[in-house]
């Protein structure tokens, strides 16, 4: 959910990026730097890492849009066009906010803009998994992970996790990865949350779209 | 598939082909058909001719895993008690067709008591053209005659040039070709200059004499993505079509393979270095799947084989799996296999 939520809040920040730049180049100003930063609950907190920003909130007893507005000190009036852009900023993400155009999970379809985002994200993650497993890199005999298994075949990764007998444990995909890697690649084992098995496990999983969840299959 | 639509209609089915057969026989017998092929039916004397098959080889500082495996092979063949009458090694014998690779493969393969005839695959090619490997081992294209039966040894991973437009160095062109499963990849090909030798070199024989074709890839379509596949195949069959018994023996697909289309029998072999799993379609009907392999085992799914050849010019051919009981097919388990399949109503599948 977080991270869903955070490809949202990326999405959302690209489009108001567009927006100020059209703004800026009408009014003949510098350019002040403001910043969309998300929306959230209004009785939530706001993040501890957003100490020392200059914040503008807008609430509406349900839903708070915040952003953050560089080049203006607390205490003093800004400047009227700088005043302009941060409210006219804040008022197009409340009303986008409120015409649902952003929030696939409010009973509303993903826009394009969405969709491209995650195609992306997700298609760079598998690519790089992509590259790896067909890349002596892994190991330190010339031998990749797809030359046994062309187009991810016998990867079986809907079975895991499973007992693997010659592990003594109970396995994840991730244990085979590495098993693997460790053996007839004679490399060094990835650690379990690094970029690079995160990816593997990203084409893998990616081969087998379609095919039933089946842990525990031998 | 257009092939397979194409060959739908052309091919001879099994009852017709059985049909034909026995007029033949009925012919040879009242002497009208060859004289010559009758005056020495029966007295071909049987032989044993063992393989050794795609080794990958990288060159030794690098991976002693692909050695020891062919160390493996060799001891095999040299155990073989009476020996073979020569060995066939089918292809891929280095992993990236380095120099290096080729000849560390020429060494080990040296270790060998019996005579070896080479073939040639994709992975000893891509480097150089074939240019070290014809240094060491002489034509990629022959034929020679043993104990009455005629065999044949064909370069079949000929593609179209994929290199000369983007301006491919030679390691690009062999890790293009190295890939098995690259979505760009292009087919293999025999080709018009080697059918051509091909039907001239088969001119000269007479239908009766068995013929034994060795070829890298199978010599038909079976599954493109993977290039266990030959493009030309059909062209290929056709020129084989002629001879009443023709078995062909290919390298490439790293798994136990059985097909036979009409008079032609397919037989795939094993490789040393790694099995590799059965693609998701196209697999021929009358293959008995192997289960897939332990990867905890090395040799699992691995190993090496003889070919029996009988008196009659058929094979019956061995898998020697090394951490496996061994798999035997004979001609007439193939002939049951049909029957089991519905004989003479097998319905041509995606491997024609």
């Amino acid at each position: 959910m977080k991270r869903n939520r955070l490809l949202l809040l990326m999405a959302a920040a690209m489009s108001f990026t567009l927006v100020l730049h059209s703004v800026s180049a009408d009014t003949d100003v510098t350019r002040p730097e403001v910043r969309y930063l998300g929306t959230m609950s209004c009785k939530e907190a706001l993040p501890s890492n957003l100490e020392g920003v200059r914040l503008f909130k807008l609430c509406d007893g349900e839903t708070k849009v915040i952003i953050a507005a560089d080049g203006t000190e607390p205490g003093r009036p800004m400047a009227r066009p700088i005043a302009q852009m941060v409210a006219s900023t804040l008022l197009t993400a409340y009303q986008d906010l409120k015409t649902s155009k952003l929030l696939a999970h409010k009973d509303v379809p993903h826009t394009p803009r969405e969709k491209e985002t995650f195609e992306s994200e997700l298609n760079k993650m598998i690519q790089n998994g992509y590259t790896l497993f067909h890349s002596p890199e892994l190991g330190t005999n010339g031998i990749s992970c797809d030359m046994c298994h062309p187009d991810g075949a016998n990867t079986h990764p809907e079975t895991y996790p499973k007992f693997q007998t010659q592990l003594k444990k109970a396995a994840l995909l991730r244990d085979m990865i590495n098993w693997c890697i460790e053996n007839p690649l004679e490399g060094t084992k990835l650690d379990d949350n690094s970029e690079k098995m995160r990816a593997l496990e990203a084409y893998i999983l990616s081969t087998r779209k379609g095919t039933p969840l089946e842990f525990g299959k031998h | 598939m257009n092939a397979g639509e194409k060959t739908k209609n052309t091919l001879i089915s099994r009852r017709d082909f059985l049909r034909v057969a026995a007029s033949t026989t009925a012919l040879g017998s009242l002497g009208v058909f060859n004289l010559d092929a009758a005056a020495h039916e029966g007295v071909r004397t049987p032989f044993t001719f063992a393989y050794v098959s795609d080794a990958h080889l990288y060159e030794r500082k690098l991976n002693k895993r692909f050695i020891r495996a062919v160390e493996k092979a060799v001891n095999d063949m040299n155990s073989l008690n009476p020996q073979p009458d020569f060995i066939l090694y089918g292809g891929d014998l280095a992993q990236l067709g380095q120099p290096g690779e080729l000849e560390l493969g020429k060494e080990l393969l040296g270790q060998l008591k019996a005579p070896v005839k080479m073939m040639v695959g994709e992975h000893d090619w891509y480097f150089d053209m074939g240019e070290k490997w014809r240094e060491l081992f002489g034509k990629d294209v022959y034929s020679f005659d043993h104990k009455r039966v005629h065999f044949v040894v064909l370069n079949s991973v000929i593609v179209e040039d994929y290199w000369t437009e983007p301006k491919m160095t030679p390691m690009e062109r062999m890790k293009f070709m190295a890939q098995l499963d690259n979505p760009k990849g292009k087919p293999f090909m025999v080709g018009k200059e080697q059918r051509e030798w091909l039907k001239e070199d088969l001119s000269k024989y007479d239908r009766s004499i068995p013929l034994v074709v060795f070829s890298h890839s199978p010599l038909y379509k079976y599954y493109r993505p993977w290039n266990f596949w030959t493009e030309d195949a059909e062209q290929v069959q056709d020129i084989l079509w002629k001879f009443d018994t023709a078995t062909v023996v290919h390298g490439h697909t790293h798994q136990l393979l059985l097909n036979q289309l009409g008079k032609i029998t397919f037989h795939g072999m094993l490789s040393t270095a790694w099995p590799w799993p059965y693609p998701p379609e196209g697999v021929p009907k009358l293959t008995i799947q192997m289960d897939r392999a332990d990867p905890f085992d090395q040799f699992d799914g691995c190993g090496d084989g003889t070919l029996d050849v009988m008196s009659n010019g058929q094979a019956n051919i061995t898998y020697n799996l090394w951490s496996r009981k061994p798999r035997y097919v004979t001609y007439d388990d193939i002939e049951r296999l049909w029957i089991t399949h519905g004989l003479g109503q097998l319905e041509p599948g995606p491997s024609y």
